[in-house]
């Protein structure tokens, strides 16, 4: 009963999101308000029941209903509860559920918290959001039913891929996916805005916090998905430029360009068609991103030809949104009013700066994801971009983008004095100079290029200070008024300071891991030691464990420093039985932003074990980069808050019309 | 300024950063792909020591020899030839004999290859992809490699990479 109840939900969902689609343009071209407000009531009525067809579905899940099709793919009776749940989304038919569900979601807040929007043109991003939902929920309908019932239903199911057994899968796609799926909003509002042939300041200032909450969920998804892989795949990778991490990359390169030119439309009121054409580039690569992740384009072009349906059905989903989407801006831009002259050398020309490196560097990963493919079905031979490829053309970009983020903020708008500020960096730029200096002494080893680049990372986290103390005149005033111009300096700055320095951060991390890794190899006896980095590990014995779904070989390891000893370390391999598969669960240690990584190869007929340790410097400040990014972001939202949607009159006005 | 000077300005700006990325890539593709070879394709064409390339195929059954300190060699085949492979470090958890393994590195002066990495892709199938496509090409595919047509989607579902790695000790890497 409840696989029925929650595919008839999902049909039902995909009714009020046709309803949704149509009749509020109707009501917009009539000017007629009630048939504008069937948006409102539908959007929320949409996301109650593809929420109760998610719930349906966890349900399933969480009492192990083999009969289900996609339960007893992907599911286990003795599987811990927590990977029941996440365990619906482990899969495609489930993680195309979430998918929709949170397009709902986003579509819902919009209906719920868009009071202050002008009807017409909330009906007309209500519409848009719709033709989305429509187009996705035919998709699973058609080519991906979640709720399928199997004639004989098995007694055991065939348990989850154990790699994704893990509390990453409970954060990372939901994460990924409300960041992908936000960016539909900016999108919805850029077409909506194009089709209303009108678009102001107040545009941009409704769009600038729904982009950021996209933005900020992407950020730490994309964060999480890497931390995840690297403590779980065993070999403390963090980043391999594969295509579905290509997939996520893409539409934050674009959504941070988007960001910064909504920031110049909101206050300067220029640049508003690149801010409308990036709005709908964003919100495509998300869709190329589900794409190429959901049609196994990437695993061969061969297994998308011969299982076509999924494939080609997003694939016109695809091109039915992006080639409307473009020829709608084509048609329709040049109509839309420039406004907001300014010099080259201003805030404004720094933003274009950045948005012009940003969409660049973008292309370049557009370009690395796709021309292996189409190498592949043109010419038929096959090869693979990797990391040699980015780090000639993705890594120079970036750099020159690094560079010049400490001056965007301290420009001033309409026109900047570029020497004025190169002074007032100095200090900055003299912090960035000695870090190399200390970098090239210390280090031993290693590229030259390793100092350069860490001395960039400490310029950009000392622009990002100087930028604060600047604004607050904390070296100029007495300290009283800075502490008050502080306090009432606005979020945002603060905001834009944390993320600039995030950047940083993130840059000094990546730079000492992949530079002054220590990596020690070797099969490994009981009472053996291995000498890495200054630390004594010593293999203390291998015990097995019996868990819920697996065996366990854990291998009991005591790490001393100087001959002190500091601690326990136990690393383990577990077998899943269903599956027959293996999983490595590698043991960390952290001290301080530092990490030594220790994970298990196999067992010998001698009792000796092959062992990877690990000595990770600085590794832990690629992940806190884009942590103290999305703080920022935050900081920034809290800002917005106050002061977002329309001027207050608009509201007031509205709550004085009769209820209809 | 005026306003012309202004525009000019940015459009210039615009293509010199696009002329640099246009240039940094066409750099970049002269040396830094990897192309995807079998041992038969090798056997035919002359590929020179040192230059980098991705070895697929089937681990020879029986060919899989562990020496000191993590090193091991065995030897890849698809079927008409096969190339011996040596390789210091842990294999993935995936590495079976008779199962399809692609592995990364370069041919030395005695025709050995030397591997770096090693890769056995997440699938229930433990086929790669490449594998099976080249070996369906050379009409070597067996249909019990594959038991089921292999849903390429199921491990990329929460966007982690597809494939468990093995990275070889750096001083077996060649460059």
């Amino acid at each position: 009963m409840i696989a029925e109840s929650g595919h008839y939900a999902l049909v039902l969902a995909l009714g009020l999101a046709l309803i949704q689609s149509i009749v509020p343009l109707i009501g917009a071209r009539l000017n007629d308000v009630a048939l504008m407000n069937v948006a409102r009531s539908a959007a929320l009525a949409q996301l109650l029941f593809v929420g109760a067809s998610f719930v349906a579905l966890v349900t399933l899940h969480v009492n192990s209903d083999f009969s289900v099709a996609n339960v007893y793919e992907n599911s286990h009776s003795m599987k811990p509860l927590l990977y029941k749940i996440t365990g619906v989304w482990g899969n495609h038919e489930g993680s195309m559920l979430l998918w929709v569900s949170i397009l709902a979601l986003f579509g819902g807040l919009v209906a719920a918290f868009g009071n202050n929007l002008p009807l017409s043109l909330r009906a007309h991003v209500l519409a848009v959001q719709a033709w989305v939902a429509s187009a996705f929920y035919l998709f699973i309908l058609v080519t991906s039913n979640p709720f399928l019932r199997i004639a004989n239903p098995p007694i055991e199911g065939r348990d989850l891929n154990p790699v994704l057994q893990d509390i990453g899968l409970a954060v990372h796609p939901p994460m990924l996916y409300l960041g992908y799926v936000g960016f539909s909003i900016s999108f919805s509002f850029a077409i909506a805005a194009l089709m209303e042939g009108r678009i102001d300041a107040a545009w941009a200032r409704w769009v600038r916090p729904w982009t950021l909450v996209a933005w900020i969920f992407l950020t730490l998804g994309i964060a999480m998905g890497s931390y995840w892989a690297y403590y779980e795949l065993g070999w403390g990778g963090w980043w391999f430029w594969d295509p579905v991490e290509n997939a996520s990359l893409m539409p934050w390169l674009s959504g941070t360009a988007l960001l910064h030119s909504a920031l110049v439309m909101e206050k300067r009121n220029a640049l508003k068609v690149w801010t409308i054409l990036l709005s709908i580039l964003t919100f495509s690569l998300s869709l190329l991103g589900t794409f190429l992740v959901r049609s196994g384009v990437i695993t061969s072009v061969h297994a998308f030809a011969t299982d076509p349906t999924r494939g080609v059905f997003i694939l016109l989903i695809l091109c039915l949104f992006i080639g409307g989407s473009l020829s709608l801006f084509a048609g329709r831009a040049t109509s839309l009013k420039q406004g907001g002259l300014f010099a080259p050398i201003s805030r404004e020309g720094a933003l274009v700066l950045n948005n012009l490196l940003l969409t660049v560097a973008c292309a370049v990963v557009l370009f690395g994801t796709l021309y292996p493919l189409a190498m592949e079905m043109l010419a038929d031979f096959k090869m693979s971009v990797g990391a040699p490829f980015y780090n000639l053309t993705f890594a120079p970009l970036f750099t020159l983008l690094l560079l010049a983020v400490p001056f965007g903020p301290m420009l001033a708008w309409k026109r900047g004095d570029l020497l004025g500020v190169t002074q007032r960096l100095l200090a900055a730029g003299v912090a960035g100079l000695v870090a190399v200096a200390i970098a090239w002494g210390w280090a031993s080893g290693g590229s030259t290029l390793a100092p350069l680049a860490i001395g960039l990372g400490v310029f950009v986290i000392a622009g990002a200070v100087t930028d604060i103390v600047e604004r607050t005149g904390l070296v100029r005033l007495p300290f009283p008024t800075a502490l008050h111009r502080a306090r009432g300096l606005p979020r945002s700055a603060w905001g834009a300071a944390l993320a600039h320095a995030g950047l940083g951060v993130a840059l000094i991390g990546i730079v000492c891991e992949t530079t002054w890794n220590s990596e020690h190899i070797a099969t490994m006896k009981q009472n053996d030691v291995a000498h890495i980095a200054g630390f004594d590990v010593k293999l203390d014995g291998v015990l097995q464990r019996q868990g819920p779904n697996y065996r366990e070989m854990i291998a009991e390891f005591n790490v001393s420093l100087d001959g002190k000893p500091l601690s326990v370390m136990t690393p383990s391999k577990r077998s899943f039985t269903t599956r027959g598969s293996s999983t490595t669960e590698a043991a960390l240690l952290t001290r301080g932003a530092s990490q030594l990584y220790i994970s298990l190869g196999d067992a010998n007929a001698e009792g000796a074990i092959a062992v990877r340790i690990y000595y990770k410097p600085m590794v832990l400040m690629i992940w806190w980069g884009p942590v103290l990014m999305a703080f920022g972001g935050v900081l920034s939202l809290s800002d917005r808050r106050l002061r977002v949607g329309a001027p207050k009159p608009a509201r007031a006005k509205q709550r004085l019309q009769p209820a209809e | 300024m005026t306003r012309k000077q202004r525009r000019m300005t940015i459009i210039g700006g615009s293509l010199a950063v696009l002329a640099l990325a246009a240039a940094l890539v066409l750099n970049a593709l002269r040396d830094s792909i990897v192309f995807f070879s079998t041992p038969s394709m090798v056997a035919e064409k002359h590929v020179e020591p040192g230059k980098r390339f991705r070895l697929g195929g089937l681990v020879q059954p029986g060919s899989l020899q562990r020496g000191d300190n993590l090193a091991v060699t065995f030897e890849v085949a698809d079927g008409n030839a096969k190339l011996p492979v040596a390789y210091k470090g842990i294999l993935p958890d995936l590495f079976r004999e008779g199962q399809g393994v692609v592995a990364e590195g370069a041919l030395d002066a005695q025709g050995v290859f030397k591997a770096d990495t090693v890769l056995a892709k997440h699938d229930e199938t433990y086929m790669p992809k490449e594998v099976a496509d080249a070996l369906k090409k050379q009409g070597h595919w067996k249909d019990d490699y594959g038991g089921k047509p292999s849903n390429g989607d199921k491990t990329s579902d929460a966007g982690k990479p597809a494939a468990t790695t093995a990275q070889g000790n750096p001083q077996g890497a060649m460059r």
